[in-house]
C-alpha cells in the first residue's frame, strides 16, 4: 500500500493513521485491541517508508510510555487503543501532561466497563478522558463524526499537541473507526502543520520548563545540546525536582492556564439545522450523525430541532453550550452512555433550560427512536 | 585535542548533599556511572538517563545529562521510545529491584527479548527502600521486612539468570563493595549494542540491613562480600556450595543483533532516512 490518492473508500481507522502520517507522526507504539487495531496495522506497514518506526509494546502502559519517550527525542508520536488499554494508559497519561509532552492518544471507544462488548460502539470514556489520570490537570479531547473528519481531527490533534505541549486524545468510537466512507486525502504539502517551538537561547542559558509568553516552554529534544530534564516529580523551571512551598501551585496554575486562557484556539463546534428551534440537540461523534437525521424526522412531526455538534469535547465548550441553552426551549443531549457530557451541559446551564438525555447503551449506534422519544418528552 | 571530560561533566555537584541515607550504596553507583561516561568520553548531551521511582530512581536529580524521570516500573518502556526516537543516544535505565522486576518486570523481560539497545543498571538492595523496607521480588527467602515480619515466603528472582534467559546481550553482577569491577562492567555495558544489564547488589542499611544483618553500613557492606563469589571460583564449586552464593562477574557477553538493527534490515527504507525526516 502506498498513500491513497483521490477519492477513496476508506475506513475511519485508516483515515486516522493517514492523518497522523500526514501530520508528521514518525513513531507509533501500541498494543492491539479491537476496534482500533487497523491504526496499528497501517502504521506498521507505512511508517518505515517515511523513515519512521513502529513498535508493538508488551502492553498499553509501555505503549504510552514509549510514545512519550520518542516525543521527547524529537519525533511526533502516537498510539491507539480502546477502553481496557485506555484504562492502562492513565498513569502515564498524567506523566505526559505533567512533563508537557506533545503526543496523540486515539481511543476508539467500545462498550465497557471491563471487556464489555468488545466490538460494539460506545461513548462512555468521556469522563475518563477528562479525569482518568490522578491529580489536577488539563486535557484536550476531540471527537470526530466521519471518516473525513477522523483524518482532519487527527492532524488537528497533532497540531494542538505541538502548540500547547500536551497529550491530545482522539475520542473516536467503533462506528467512526470502522465505517467505510468516501474520503479525499489532500496534498500533504497543502496542510498547515504546527511544530513545537525550539529554544532560542544558547544551551547554557536554557531552562527546559521556562515558559514563553504563551505559558508554553520552548522544547529541546534529547540529543540536543540544550539539556532536557523531564520529571514526573514536582519541578521548577530547571526541570529538576523542587519541593519548595509555592512551586506546585505555580506549576499547576500554569499547566491549567496555558490551555484555559487559549480555549478559542482549541474549541470547535458545528451548528446544524434552523437557527431558532424548540429543541436543541447537543451531541458528538457517531451519535451526532444520528442527530442530523433526527432533525429531519422531527420536522416531519412539526418539531423544530437543531443540533450543536461538539468537535472539541475537552476543554468543554462552555460558552457555545451556554449560548445554545439560552436560545432554545429545551436541550436533548444524545450520547452513547448513561449520561456523561450531560453533566457538563447542566454545569453551564445559566438559563435553567430543561435538559433531557437520549442514552444509547445497547451496544449499537444510538437509534433515532431513542433521540425522538427524548425530543417528544422535551416538547410535551 | 578536545578537553577531556571528567565525571563532573555528568554529576550535578551543586545538588549535594545526596538525599540518600548515610551508608546507602547509591552514591557509589552514581560515581561509577559518571566515571564510566567520562572514561568513554561520551558528551553529556548524547546521554539520557531514564530513572524509575524509588531511592535509586532519584539518581537523575544528580545528573547533568539529559534525563527522564517517569513512573514506577516504566523506565525501560520510556527508554525504548527515547532510544527509537533518536537511535544515536546512549540510554541508561536506572532502576531499583522492585522497579525493574516487580511492577516493571514485564518491560524488563521484553526489553531483553527484544534486545533494545539500552543499558540497565539495577540496584538490588533486596527490598523496597523508598517505601519503608517492604519485601521485593529479590528479597532472599525467609528474610524479614516490614511486610514479612516472620520471614518472606517467596523465593527471590535471579536477576542475571532471568536477563540471560530472556536474551540480553550483556549480563553482569557486582556489588557496591566491588567498585572497580562495577565501573568496568558499566563501561562495557554502555558500549555493548543491545540490551545490557548490570545488577549491583546494594546496601540498604536503613531497612534490609537493620532487619536482617545490622543497622551499620560496614556490616551491610561486609554482607555483600560474604554472600558473593566471583565467577572463576563459583564455577569450581559443587551444586550444594553454589547454592550458598550469588555469583559475580561478567555472565553473558554476546552480540545478538539489537532490535533496531533487525528492524532496519527488514525495513530498508527506515534506515535511509534515519531519524524520521519525512520523505
Ligand atoms: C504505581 C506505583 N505503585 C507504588 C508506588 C510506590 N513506590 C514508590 S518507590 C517503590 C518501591 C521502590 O523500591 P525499589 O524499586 O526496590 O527501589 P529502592 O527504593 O529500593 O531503590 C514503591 C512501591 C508508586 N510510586 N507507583
Ligand atoms: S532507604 Fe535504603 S535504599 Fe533508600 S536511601 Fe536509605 S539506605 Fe538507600
Amino acid at each position: 500500500m502506498s498513500r491513497p490518492e483521490g477519492v477513496q473508500l476508506m475506513e475511519g481507522n485508516h483515515a486516522c493513521a493517514w492523518g497522523a502520517i500526514d501530520a508528521g507522526a514518525r513513531f507509533y507504539a501500541g498494543y492491539p485491541i479491537t476496534p482500533s487495531s487497523e491504526i496499528a496495522e497501517v502504521c506498521a506497514h507505512e511508517l518505515p517508508a517515511y523513515g519512521g518506526t513502529y513498535i508493538q509494546m508488551e502492553d498499553e502502559i509501555g505503549s504510552i510510555a514509549a510514545i512519550i519517550g520518542a516525543s521527547l527525542s524529537g519525533r511526533k508520536s502516537f498510539t491507539a487503543t480502546s477502553g481496557p488499554g485506555f484504562s492502562l494508559m492513565q498513569e502515564n497519561l498524567g506523566v505526559g501532561i505533567y512533563q508537557e509532552v506533545p503526543c496523540v492518544i486515539v481511543n476508539i471507544q467500545r462498550v465497557g466497563p471491563a471487556t464489555g462488548l468488545a466490538t460494539q460502539p460506545a461513548q462512555a470514556d468521556v469522563m475518563q478522558a477528562r479525569w482518568g489520570t490522578h491529580g489536577d490537570h488539563p486535557i484536550i479531547a476531540l471527537s470526530p463524526a466521519s471518516v473525513q473528519e477522523m483524518y482532519y481531527l487527527t492532524i488537528r490533534a497533532f497540531n494542538l499537541s505541538e502548540r500547547f505541549r500536551i497529550p491530545v486524545i482522539i475520542l473516536g468510537d467503533q462506528v467512526i473507526g470502522q465505517t467505510y466512507e468516501n474520503i479525499i486525502l489532500p496534498d500533504p504539502a497543502s496542510l498547515d502543520l504546527v511544530e513545537r517551538k525550539k529554544p532560542l537561547v544558547p544551551p547554557e542559558d536554557f531552562l527546559p520548563y521556562q515558559p514563553d509568553e504563551n505559558l508554553v516552554p520552548p522544547m529541546a529534544a534529547y540529543g540536543d545540546k540544550h539539556i532536557v530534564h523531564a520529571s514526573s516529580t514536582c519541578h521548577c523551571e530547571t526541570g529538576y525536582s523542587n519541593f519548595k512551598y509555592g512551586t506546585n501551585r505555580q506549576l499547576l496554575t500554569r499547566l491549567k492556564d496555558k490551555i484555559y486562557n487559549y480555549t478559542d484556539e482549541i474549541i470547535e463546534v458545528e451548528h446544524f439545522g434552523p437557527d431558532d428551534a424548540e429543541v436543541t440537540l447537543i451531541s458528538y461523534g457517531a451519535s451526532s450523525r444520528v442527530c442530523k437525521y433526527v432533525v429531519g424526522e422531527a420536522e416531519k412531526e412539526g418539531i423544530r430541532v437543531n443540533l450543536l455538534r461538539l468537535l472539541t469535547i475537552w476543554p468543554f465548550p462552555d460558552q457555545e453550550v451556554r449560548e445554545a441553552l439560552g436560545k432554545t426551549g429545551a436541550v436533548v443531549v444524545a450520547e452513547m452512555n448513561q449520561g456523561q457530557l450531560i453533566g457538563e451541559v447542566n454545569r453551564v446551564n445559566a438559563s435553567n433550560t430543561p435538559v433531557h438525555l437520549a442514552s444509547g447503551i445497547d451496544g449499537e449506534l444510538i437509534r433515532p427512536e431513542i433521540i425522538m422519544t427524548s425530543i417528544r418528552e422535551a416538547v410535551k | 585535542m578536545a578537553v577531556k571530560l571528567s565525571y563532573r561533566e555528568y554529576f550535578k555537584e551543586d545538588a549535594l548533599p545526596l538525599m540518600w541515607c548515610s551508608g546507602c550504596g547509591n552514591g557509589i553507583l552514581l560515581r561509577a556511572i559518571t566515571d564510566s561516561l567520562a572514561d568513554l568520553q561520551i558528551p553529556p548531551h548524547q546521554v539520557v538517563v531514564s530513572t524509575g521511582i524509588g531511592c535509586w530512581g532519584k539518581a537523575d536529580d544528580y545528573m547533568k545529562t539529559h534525563a527522564f524521570h517517569g513512573s514506577h516500573g516504566r523506565a525501560l518502556a520510556f527508554g525504548t521510545g527515547i532510544k527509537l526516537g533518536n537511535p544515536d543516544l546512549h540510554v541508561i535505565a536506572l532502576m531499583g529491584d522492585g522497579d525493574a522486576l516487580a511492577i516493571g518486570g514485564n518491560h524488563f523481560i521484553h526489553s531483553a527479548r527484544r534486545n533494545i539497545d539500552i543499558t540497565a543498571v539495577v540496584s538490588n538492595n533486596f527490598n523496597y527502600g523508598m517505601t519503608g523496607g517492604q519485601y521485593s521480588p529479590t528479597t532472599p527467602l525467609s528474610s524479614k521486612t516490614t511486610t514479612s515480619p516472620i520471614g518472606v515466603a517467596e523465593p527471590a528472582f535471579d536477576v542475571c539468570g532471568l536477563s540471560e534467559q530472556c536474551g540480553a546481550n550483556y549480563v553482569a553482577r557486582t556489588t557496591a563493595y566491588h567498585v572497580t569491577q562495577m565501573k568496568r562492567m558499566i563501561t562495557a555495558a554502555i558500549q555493548k549494542k543491545g540490551f545490557s544489564v548490570v545488577e549491583v547488589l546494594n546496601t540498604c542499611p536503613t531497612h534490609f540491613g537493620r532487619r536482617n544483618i545490622a543497622g551499620d553500613p560496614v556490616s551491610v557492606m561486609q554482607y555483600l562480600k560474604d554472600i558473593t563469589v566471583n565467577k572463576s571460583r563459583y564455577e569450581k564449586m559443587d551444586e550444594e556450595e553454589k547454592a550458598k552464593y550469588l555469583v559475580t562477574g561478567e555472565l553473558v557477553n554476546k552480540d545478538r543483533p539489537d532490535f533496531l538493527s533487525v528492524y532496519r534490515e527488514l525495513n530498508p527504507a527506515a534506515s535511509e532516512t534515519g531519524r524520521g525526516e519525512s520523505k
